[in-house]
């Protein structure tokens, strides 16, 4: 297969496994880049511990884009205000807008968010939004200068898998930016389905974090991103609607 | 004057720089927002605060929404 490389941003991936945000452990950073192979990670802006704790930074190799996220903000004023508060943090223009008004759920505000990928494109960030599937919202995505979109599968932290999935296919074969499937994928399986559909990345946490090992379901998600990749590339096989094909020659049978 | 929405005081006046020292913060691994303004690293030495300033002081933690 001839090399497939992941643009975003004005830089190359070769990984399209992205480690989503969630609560970070040396192990799940370790087995994230060890065995799932991933080059980005997404990472919060909060307020920093005083009395010289250990910092989060200490445990990410070298060589790994990170991807700071807006959780915490509730409108757009508010993600443009943590977006800057990261760039100052002097680790690359990567910023995924996450804007959510609701706690049960966590789901994305559409309408904020657009309105912050505005502001943030202006600005001169790599502006990666976090957002329900919506068609409509993902054009004014396009329209705002966002460099991908970041459809939701199903709620975050979840593990239900592609609850969204009609909605994504829309998003993927209407849309001219990359899509990554962020967010509520809990299995492999799942993964490499919406790869097959020509998902541009995948983002997860939660799916590995929760994991029995979690090295091994890294290890997992890394095969499944590349084989629904692979899959997608190489153009699905048809499906017939009814009756069967014969696959071998209906001549020389063994009979009169 | 509040740090990260402590209310702190201090017997003498301190420069930015001096704070984060005087908290143990981690200068490299921080962001520092002045009354709602970023002040850039290199003004951390020279930009005294004031007892009324609001002051964050920010880094990258694991986690999103958790």
């Amino acid at each position: 297969m001839k090399q497939d490389v992941f643009m975003l941003g004005g830089q190359e991936f070769q990984s399209r496994f992205i480690l989503g945000s969630g609560k970070y452990n040396v192990e799940l950073i370790r087995a994230a880049v060890e065995n799932a192979g991933a080059q980005m990670i997404t990472l919060a802006v909060r307020r920093a511990n005083s009395n010289g704790q250990g910092n989060i930074m200490d445990f990410i190799p070298e060589g790994v884009t990170l991807l700071p996220n807006t959780s915490g903000a509730r409108n757009a004023e508010e993600a443009v205000r943590i977006a800057k508060l990261s760039r100052e943090l002097g680790c690359g223009n990567f910023i995924k807008i996450e804007i959510m008004r609701d706690s049960k759920y966590l789901l994305p505000d559409n309408q904020e968010t657009v309105k912050a990928a505005e502001l943030l494109a202006k600005e001169g960030f790599v502006v990666l939004p976090y957002m329900f599937p919506d068609l409509n919202t993902a054009r004014d995505l396009v329209n705002a200068g966002a460099a991908a979109v970041m459809p939701l599968a199903a709620p975050i932290g979840s593990n239900k898998g592609l609850a969204a999935r009609e909605f994504i296919k829309i998003l993927i074969d209407e849309i001219e930016i990359p899509v990554i499937v962020d967010a509520g994928i809990g299995r492999p399986s799942q993964a490499c389905e919406v790869m097959e559909m020509g998902a541009a990345a995948v983002m997860a946490n939660t799916a590995i974090a929760t994991a029995g090992n979690i090295p091994q379901m890294a290890s997992a998600f890394r095969r499944a991103v590349e084989a629904g990749r692979e899959a997608y590339l190489s153009g699905l096989g048809r499906v017939r609607e009814t009756g069967g094909e014969a696959s071998s020659p209906l001549t020389g049978f063994l009979r009169d | 004057m509040k740090i990260n929405g402590v209310q702190k005081e201090y017997s003498e006046k301190l420069t930015i720089s001096e704070m984060l020292k005087k908290e143990k913060y981690h200068k490299e691994r921080v962001a520092v927002e002045l009354n709602e303004e970023i002040v850039p690293k290199d003004e951390y030495d020279t930009t005294v605060l004031q007892d009324i300033d609001v002051v964050e002081v920010v880094s990258f933690m694991g986690g999103g929404c958790k």
